[in-house]
């Protein structure tokens, strides 16, 4: 992973007593509420519900063990001991003290880490595959690109006040498994014809309020080009994106505005000044960042490996551990690993403090004390040896981080909704543990196979709901928590925005509702067809009737669709 | 008089910025005495005025740019002004940021360029880097310090043309 060099800690270092003068000024009445805001928010820090919440940046997922040793021990020293992994390489305090973030801060400055633009109107935390290296199919490695763009976007003077949030992608190829095409900005990476590594482009992508999945703005960018081109994207979205509304102020609504054509004509015309420029890269700077994610020393070994052969067929769980948790890998002998955080009981994406020690643990253990964070809200240790899996099974059980339910069903997605947070309509977690509940047989998950489950709490949408293939939103329904039911959606090349399929309903009714929605599949299913592919051949619509086959009150029918 | 930083040094803001009330048109706005910053739509009816009167009273002239107007319709024109100021309506507007970058790196503009409106000391190092060497901020005294809040930075800006990266180790730092 990469290596800071002094100027990197230099910056953090400065950006931790600046913020801690900004917080004292704050405390001492010198900085109103209304002027400290922006200046938290681009920190990371948000004023809940309870208490402050502290969001701290994971860039493009990659974590050391001696990080997660950190991570852990500012979750034990100044919250309440768990913290939650978001769907975007955050981890987040729920109960930290105002007073204290400096402190924090610090503190995680002597590991590397910060809560740089982890909110605010600026260039986001840029996400990555968290597979990204060890996957097979990768066109590149995007984590060089992702870090190369993290330094010029960490700070950047002229894009420190954009209309609205700004969050960038890299995809290692064309699974996109980053999902570019949710992103306001996504570079997959691809090669021209004479096999130099470059670009396709997307812009305007986007969930929350109104979900848009991003357009090509350019087929084919040479990674020369990266940084400059994107000055083009973000320059035009800086003077031109809408700042009269903040539910119209994402580059998604200016893509939309003006077209892709048009927005494509403004973007090229402004790179044509910069193209060539000094932010073009040369080979030096990419092989020195690149060289820092050089693959660790892999044993060699044979693809096949008996021990492991041996275990997986004589332990039944382990198998099913194998077959949902690990993860396909470039070398051969070697496997990547989810660690899950959705152990029953627990709510999606929390980690003790122990848990991440343990899991720091079993990284310097098993895996190059690497790891990653996904997506989906869980771990992943990214490069074990198929002979230590059982090894690593056994521990991570102990400490309930292997429930094997990777990509099913009841590896929910979810915000923390409104047992935390002050936008919440209604609230996520519990609901997340019903479903669970509900879904608790291994055979009958298994059975129905792979599954994501996204709910959000209200339609800001950061439990990405509208790529569920099972979506559920909370809204507020005169004072009452109801949910929303969207089906069909999904990322990667595939992408799509899930359709409500009807009206919203009580909490308590949720899981009864998925539960008919997933008999509606196994009755319509072709032999081996995955969910999200029947509800695409049959329709979303379909699966109403069977959903609301019991008495619900249809008053509501009509009421506005929260992510039209 | 109100004080203003400029070039690093703490200055008497010896100024004024012409503002239109709304209806009032460019053409027959009076010009208060002394050195003004006037809008662009004032610069753009009356250039010749301007200029006349810069050259016959000695007072200085500049223009203020609000965020929605494009530099290019001064580009021909720096060499008339003393001045340009670039207006942020409120806190968050960062439009201004970029009109400052391309009235430096592309037109090549190199005199005095003043941030000017809702200007907090937290924002100086943006703004400075952005192209800005003079800040219309409250309490300059203290504010001064916030220029250089970061002593290193990963990507060109109006304020060094190389990144980080691609400078020599003693630049670097």
């Amino acid at each position: 992973m990469y290596n800071y060099t002094d100027t990197d800690r230099q910056i953090v270092r400065e950006r931790v007593a600046q913020f801690r003068d900004q917080t004292h000024r704050h405390l001492a009445g010198e900085l109103s509420a209304d002027q400290f805001r922006p200046l938290r928010l681009q920190n990371g820090l948000y004023l809940e519900k309870h208490n402050p919440m502290l969001r701290i940046a994971i860039p493009y997922g990659q974590l050391s063990a001696v990080q997660l040793r950190a991570l852990a021990r500012v979750t034990r020293n100044y919250d309440r001991g768990v913290g939650h992994f978001s769907t975007r390489h955050n981890l987040q305090l729920n109960w930290v003290r105002l007073e204290q973030v400096p402190d924090i801060l610090a503190d995680l400055a002597q590991v590397d880490m910060h809560a740089i633009q982890s909110s605010g109107s600026c260039i986001r935390i840029v996400t990555t595959d968290p597979l990204a290296g060890v996957a097979p199919g990768e066109v590149a490695d995007p984590r060089p690109w992702a870090e190369i763009f993290r330094q010029w976007s960490t700070l950047h003077p002229e894009f420190a006040a954009l209309p609205r949030k700004f969050k960038v992608a890299f995809s290692g190829g064309p699974d996109d498994a980053a999902s570019v095409r949710t992103h306001d900005l996504g570079f997959e990476l691809t090669r021209d014809a004479a096999g130099e590594p470059g670009f396709r482009v997307w812009v305007g992508g986007g969930l929350g309020r109104t979900p848009i999945l991003a357009k090509v703005v350019r087929e084919f960018l040479p990674w020369r080009d990266l940084l400059s081109y994107a000055e083009a994207v973000l320059r035009t979205y800086n003077l031109h994106g809408r700042r009269d509304n903040l539910y119209k102020s994402r580059i998604k609504i200016l893509v939309q505005a003006l077209g892709i054509e048009e927005f494509t004509r403004q973007t090229e015309a402004e790179w044509s000044h910069l193209q060539g420029g000094p932010l073009t890269l040369g080979e030096a700077e990419a092989a020195r960042v690149a060289e820092n994610f050089a693959a660790p020393d892999y044993d060699v070994l044979s693809g096949l490996d008996v021990s492991f052969e041996f275990s997986r067929r004589f332990d039944k769980d382990f198998a099913a551990w194998v077959k949902r948790n690990t993860h396909a890998h470039r070398q051969p002998g070697y496997a990547a690993v989810t660690l899950s955080l959705k152990a029953p009981g627990q709510a999606p994406g929390d980690a003790t403090a122990e848990q991440m020690e343990i899991a720091a643990d079993l990284a310097e253990r098993f895996s190059f004390g690497e790891l990653r964070s996904t997506q989906t809200q869980n771990l992943i240790l990214p490069d074990v040896r198929k002979r230590d899996l059982y090894k690593l099974w056994q521990a991570a059980a102990k400490a309930h981080l292997a429930t094997a339910t990777a990509g099913l069903l009841s590896d929910i997605v979810a915000c923390p909704g409104g047992d935390y947070c002050s936008l919440a309509n209604a609230r996520s977690l519990p609901l997340a543990a019903a479903i669970q509940n509900r879904f608790g047989d291994r055979s009958e998950l298994d059975d129905i196979g792979t599954l994501r489950l996204n709910i959000s709490g209200c339609v800001n949408a950061c439990g990405h709901h509208h790529v569920g293939a099972i979506g559920i939103l909370g809204v507020d329904k005169g004072g009452q928590e109801r949910y929303q039911i969207t089906l069909g959606g999904s990322t990667g090349p595939r992408a799509a925005i899930g359709s409500v399929i009807g009206p919203s309903v009580a909490a308590a009714e949720v899981p009864e509702v998925v539960a008919r929605v997933i008999g509606h599949y196994r009755s319509c299913r072709h032999p081996k067809e995955a969910f999200i592919d029947t509800v695409k051949r049959i329709g979303a619509k379909n699966f109403a009737a069977a959903a609301y086959a019991k008495e619900i009150p249809t008053i509501d029918y009509e009421r506005e669709v929260a992510n039209g | 008089m109100a004080k203003l930083i400029k070039n690093r040094d703490i200055v008497a803001n010896d100024w004024k910025i012409l503002t239109l009330a709304t209806g009032e048109s460019p053409e027959a706005a009076k010009l208060p005495w002394g050195n003004v910053l006037v809008p662009l739509a004032v610069w753009q009816a009356r250039k010749w005025d301007l200029v006349q009167r810069q050259w016959e009273q000695g007072h200085l002239l500049g223009v203020w740019l609000g965020p929605q107007d494009d530099p290019a319709a001064i580009a021909g024109d720096l060499a008339d002004l003393s001045a340009i100021a670039v207006d942020f309506p409120v806190a968050g507007d960062g439009r201004g940021y970029s009109l400052a970058t391309l009235l430096r790196t592309r037109y090549g503009y190199r005199g005095e360029l003043r941030a000017i409106g809702a200007i907090e000391r937290d924002y100086l190092h943006f703004l400075r880097r952005a192209g800005f060497n003079s800040f219309a901020v409250s309490d300059p005294e203290s504010a001064i310090v916030n220029l250089d809040a970061f002593s290193a930075s990963y990507q060109p800006a109006a304020d060094g043309p190389l990144p980080l990266s691609r400078r020599p180790p003693a630049l670097a730092a």
